[in-house]
């Protein structure tokens, strides 16, 4: 069988084992979920060996027939972008069975269903960005929604039901609009020849500039809600306040980038005129999303609301590449894709160790534990290093490259962009004073540090951080060859240096 | 050269991930690595001095850091004239700190954190004057600060000490955004960031992109180097334990921002504009520093504040042409000397004094201090400009520099340098007074006695500097000499000569006389409270000229204000908003109460049976 639909149905795999086990034997469940996820990653690594650097177009892909009338297909392929999401995604995906071991107990249904649902979630990413088939990609697009909305209701704290409900709604709203795009899209195509889904065949329909105006607002707008952008943003500081750790790793590391990964893919390649109509507009959209979020972050007073602000912010960064229509900026938003990724799950990681020891969630109880905590207080600082990009760490390559990217076609823009720099050390050092340091808070004397499992899960999202800040290369030579392919396709190119002209 | 870098780099992270099974010997291991750092530089500096000017400058490429489109970034290294200054300065004075440290520290149950923080500075300010490319110099730019950051709130505990540390992370931050911005610039106009680049470039740049790219340098370098308008955070910065202050707080770190315009010369040699601003920023800073230096009772504040004001003259030296660099790298090479000595000094006087700052706690302290008190004279002697001393010969060239600028604007420059040296005798004279002669002000609990040879032998190597650097660089104009590939300085237009250098030196040793004199009768008798009823000019030098109100009615409460504001509007305009749509969405669905049962389940299967029930609607139609 092809190598990605593999990748895609290890997960599955994993998923019907976890049904014929014992539901009692939680651990049992466990262990098999870590390895559903652990083959998953080799199978995903294995891709990553036998993909070809430097070659444009979908490798490994594959194709079947699915509704033949509407030339609807299983259609999936990978190019340098999809395969670092989908990477991104097989790696977190066991850092978040190990490192919230035991976020699953407590919650409403079984330790099963929780890992169930994880691993259905994890095929529907790895798919979603392999889907070459515009239908498939919709269809994905909305069944994700199922586990996600289950994970949040089912497992987690405080006003959980509403804030999966919350979820469910502003999403299912995007995708009403998308559905009808992608019907638009369809009979268009029936009506240049003969019907398609297919990605690439699409972005060769001649469209007229007001039919793609519509057409790319029914995209965007469903992948602004998801990436999100302002103000289509206040279902995530709810998702993530009530959701586990895990959850949120995988909704704003992994799930949200669908978002930002169909601007690119789509929006982009399918219409290239009404992306240079909007492109403006988004510009501004994504640098209100950057201030609006650091500003939100500052004045938060819950970790996990004050880390989805934050995020918040940081998506505005990628929007920001992505419009701005230039190698730099789209090669740096999609680095920058995987960099959040990481760079979240260690705030979340580290910050749901200290909301379990503690039992709050409220920064103003965290204090002083930089003392007595000495290894989790260092993650967590290096974890809110890498949001306020660093130089050195990773996050810091791909905001310098989405700001320079952008300086080059909108340097005003990148210049207002650059207060988002100032603000993220606000929000980042506010954190780490009023939790790490200053005196230690009542009731934080016993507070243990990070037991073996705990340095098991958090040391490759750090050694991730550091590797790609120093070298990344690698990255970049994956996804270089997609970015000039998707620049191609939209018709732009980079401006070139005014001196000397 | 890629050694210099990664070995304290590597010490440090060694020391951290290791942990408490370090404590035994990591500051042993820390020292001795930035002895290696020190014995490399001295081997590069000789091997550099056999060549011949031109070819003394070697690059070194390590790996291919960033490529895309046209944007190519390399790890890349470039020692030269220039960078080697530094090396030698960061990786001698850097070593010495790491031996005076080892006894300072000695009864800090986390000394061998603090090692590791030293080791680190040490490596990112290495690779802040190694890097080949602004986006090189920002990461070790950026890596200082973290140091920085580190150190300031190494005894974070203490929340003052942890905001302190915060407030000059965000100060510097907002420097850096300069030099971000002055780098998004050169991308657009050059299409590289690279020194040689850029360089080459600047010729067919036109005005307004070179004086934005200076303006942006200069506001990277008021952030790190603590000028107006971002020198707030110097002061707080004294939070750090005292050898980080000779180190990074006065030696090196806050000079970054003189080695950057040094570095970009070729913008500010071709922007009239950008020097303008770089002057006023130096004479501002330099006047601002001296000021505030003379009300200050906290030993370390005072000399931070000298710290900012001896940076402004040399900032004000990079602005006045080519000839400035050199004399702007000379003050900086034997500031580094006495500086760090004086603030050694005043660490060894708080080692004694069980870590009292209040120089109105101290008095008559020589006769038990006797190494401390010399070494601290001598860089008294310096700082001042006394001849034959190390100030002498590189704040007298600036100011007689200043003075040649010519016309209005020398008086006014050359006015400015020599009214501030003038404050400088003043308040440095107050210190030592006030520290060493008089009567004894302390407490019966306090024993002060002399520190161990670890700390004083450290104070009297510097001490020596502060004697003999300045003749020694300037001896044959050999610092003039040695940086001439880099800055050009023989092309340089402002070569007349308005005043002669002995005019100058005697003017201005008739302002230190002045100075020191109206200190030392002023100070003949020391209250050990600071009195209350003093002069407004007074005030507002304690409150280091309002600085902190300024910056809080202007930026902080504003700030707070808008967030929240921000906050309301998200809770109650935004998601309430959406949460009215909800209920609007809620009272309709009323109707279709039937079907919701209130399970998820069977909202979810609701919604899968759609999906598919509409696939297979349109399948059925076609078919």
């Amino acid at each position: 069988m092809n190598l990605l639909t593999t990748t895609i149905l290890l997960p599955l795999l994993g998923t019907l084992a976890l049904a014929l086990a014992p539901r009692g034997n939680t651990r049992l469940i466990k262990i098999i979920a870590l390895i559903s996820s652990l083959v998953t990653l080799v199978s995903s690594l294995l891709m990553l060996t036998k993909y070809k650097f430097g070659v444009t177009g979908f490798q490994l892909a594959s194709s079947h027939s699915w509704f033949k009338v509407f030339n609807i297909n299983y259609a999936v392929g990978i190019d340098g972008l999809a395969l670092v999401l989908i990477l991104l995604t097989t790696v977190l995906v066991p850092i978040v069975v190990v490192g919230g071991w035991n976020e699953a107990e407590g919650g409403r249904w079984s330790v099963k269903t929780f890992y169930m649902l994880i691993l259905a979630l994890e095929m529907f990413l790895v798919a979603v960005f392999a889907a070459t088939d515009l239908f498939l990609f919709y269809v994905i697009f909305e069944v994700m929604l199922i586990p996600v909305y289950f994970l949040i209701g089912g497992y987690g704290r405080g006003d959980r039901a509403a804030a999966a409900l919350k979820f469910l709604l502003y999403s299912l709203f995007g995708g009403l609009l998308m559905l009808a795009a992608v019907i638009g899209l369809f009979v268009i195509s029936l009506r240049q020849g003969h019907g398609s889904f297919d990605v690439t065949t699409l972005s060769h329909l001649k469209i007229s500039h007001n039919t793609q105006d519509w057409l790319f607002l029914g995209f965007f707008i469903a992948f602004a809600i998801k990436a999100p952008l302002f103000p289509f943003h206040t279902w995530l500081p709810a998702a993530a306040r009530s959701a586990t750790p895990g959850t949120s790793i995988l909704v704003l590391g992994v799930l949200d980038k669908v978002g930002t990964y169909g601007m690119i893919r789509f929006c982009l390649t399918l219409f290239p005129e009404a992306t240079k109509t909007f492109a403006p507009y988004i510009i501004v959209l994504s640098l209100l999303s950057i201030i609006y979020g650091a500003f939100l972050a500052i004045g938060q007073k819950d970790l996990n609301s004050l880390i989805a602000f934050t995020s918040i912010s940081h998506f505005g960064f990628i929007v920001l590449g992505i419009f701005a229509l230039t190698s730099q900026g789209i090669t740096g938003a999609s680095l920058y894709m995987v960099n959040h990724g990481f760079s979240t799950a260690a705030l979340f990681l580290v910050g749901g160790w200290m909301v379990q020891r503690r039992k709050s969630t409220q920064v103003e109880d965290f204090g002083g534990l930089q003392r007595i905590t000495p290894v989790m207080a260092w993650c967590f600082f290096i974890a809110g290093l890498s949001a306020l990009a660093l130089p050195g760490l990773s996050s810091f390559v791909s905001e310098f490259l989405v700001l320079i990217g952008t300086f080059t076609r909108y340097p005003a823009a990148a210049v207002i962009g650059t207060l988002g720099i100032i603000l993220a050390a606000l929000y980042v050092l506010i954190l780490v004073q009023r939790s790490l340091h200053g005196p230690l808070q009542e009731g934080n004397e016993e507070t243990p540090d990070l037991n073996w499992r705990e340095k098991v899960a958090i040391a490759p999202v750090i050694l991730a951080l550091v590797l790609l800040g120093f070298y990344p290369k690698p990255a970049i030579h994956l996804i270089d060859p997609a970015t000039s392919q998707i620049m191609l396709a939209a018709g732009a190119s980079d401006p070139t240096p005014l001196a000397g002209r | 050269m890629v050694y210099l870098i990664a070995l304290p780099l590597l010490s440090a992270a060694l020391l951290l991930v290791l942990g408490r099974i370090a404590d035994k010997w990591g500051h042993l291991l820390a020292t001795f690595i930035s002895a290696t750092t020190f014995a490399i530089g001295v081997a590069e500096f000789f091997s550099m001095h056999g060549q011949s000017g031109g070819n003394r400058a070697v690059t070194q490429k390590v790996f291919e850091w960033i490529a895309v489109g046209n944007l190519k970034v390399d790890a890349s290294l470039l020692l030269d004239q220039l960078s080697i200054c530094f090396v030698l300065l960061i990786t001698g004075v850097g070593t010495l700190i790491h031996i005076y440290s080892i006894a300072y520290m000695e009864h800090d149950k986390d000394r061998r954190r603090f090692f590791a923080y030293l080791n680190l500075f040490i490596a990112a300010m290495l690779l802040l004057v190694l890097g080949d490319s602004y986006l090189n110099l920002y990461v070790g730019w950026e890596g200082v600060g973290l140091a920085s950051y580190l150190l300031i709130g190494f005894w974070n505990q203490n929340p003052a000490y942890a905001v302190a540390a915060k407030k000059a992370f965000i100060a510097n931050r907002v420097g850096d955004v300069g030099l971000s911005i002055a780098i998004m610039i050169s991308f657009a106009q050059f299409g590289t960031v690279s020194f040689v680049g850029v360089k080459a470039g600047a010729a067919h740049a036109s005005p307004v992109a070179l004086s934005a790219i200076g303006a942006m340098l200069l506001l990277a370098a008021a952030g790190k180097s603590a000028q107006f308008p971002l020198q707030s955070w110097l002061g707080d910065a004294m939070a750090g334990p005292t050898p980080v202050s000779a180190l990074i707080h006065a030696a090196t770190m806050v000079t970054a921002g003189v080695y950057l315009i040094t570095r970009s010369n070729f913008i500010f040699d071709a922007s009239s504009t950008a020097r303008i601003l770089v002057v006023t920023v130096g004479v501002i800073t330099l006047l601002f520093g001296a000021i505030v230096g003379t009300a200050k009772d906290d030993i370390k504040k005072a000399l931070a504040a000298s710290t900012m004001s001896q940076i402004g003259y040399m900032i004000l030296a990079t602005g006045l042409g080519p000839v400035g660099y050199a004399f702007a790298i000379m003050h900086l090479l034997t500031h580094g000397f006495f500086k760090a000595g004086m603030f050694l000094g005043a660490g060894s006087v708080m080692h004694g004094m069980e870590d009292e700052v209040n120089m109105r706690k101290y008095g008559g302290l020589a006769r038990l201090m006797p190494i401390t008190a010399v070494t601290f004279g001598l860089g008294y002697l310096a700082i001042l400009g006394v001849p034959p001393f190390a100030g002498f010969y590189s704040k007298d060239k600036i100011i007689e520099t200043a003075f040649n600028q010519g016309g209005g604007k020398g008086i006014l420059l050359g006015g400015a340098a020599l009214i501030g040296a003038g404050i400088t005798a003043f308040y440095m004279t107050r210190v030592v007074v006030l520290t060493f002669s008089g009567a004894r002000r302390w407490k019966d609990g306090a024993h002060p006695h002399e520190s161990s040879i670890l700390m004083w032998a450290p104070m009297v190597v510097l001490a020596i500097g502060s004697v003999a650097s300045g003749f020694l660089l300037s001896f044959g104009s050999s610092l003039v000499n040695w940086l001439q590939p880099v800055v050009n300085a023989s092309n340089a237009v402002g070569g007349k000569e308005l005043m002669k250098p002995l005019v100058v030196s005697l003017l201005a040793l008739v302002v230190v006389i002045l100075g020191a004199g109206y200190a030392i009768t002023k100070y003949r008798t020391v209250p050990d409270v600071a009195p209350e009823k003093v002069s407004l000019f007074t005030k507002a030098a304690r409150k280091d000229l309002y600085q902190d109100d300024l910056n809080d009615a202007l930026l902080v409460k504003p700030g707070k204000a808008l967030t929240l504001g921000l906050v309301a509007t998200d809770n109650y305009v935004i998601d309430g908003a959406v949460r009215l749509v909800g209920w609007v969405l809620s009272e309709i669905s009323d109707v279709l109460r039937k079907i919701q049962n209130g399970y998820v389940r069977t909202y979810a299967l609701i919604m899968l049976a759609g999906i598919f029930i509409g696939a297979l609607i349109i399948w059925v139609v076609t078919a």
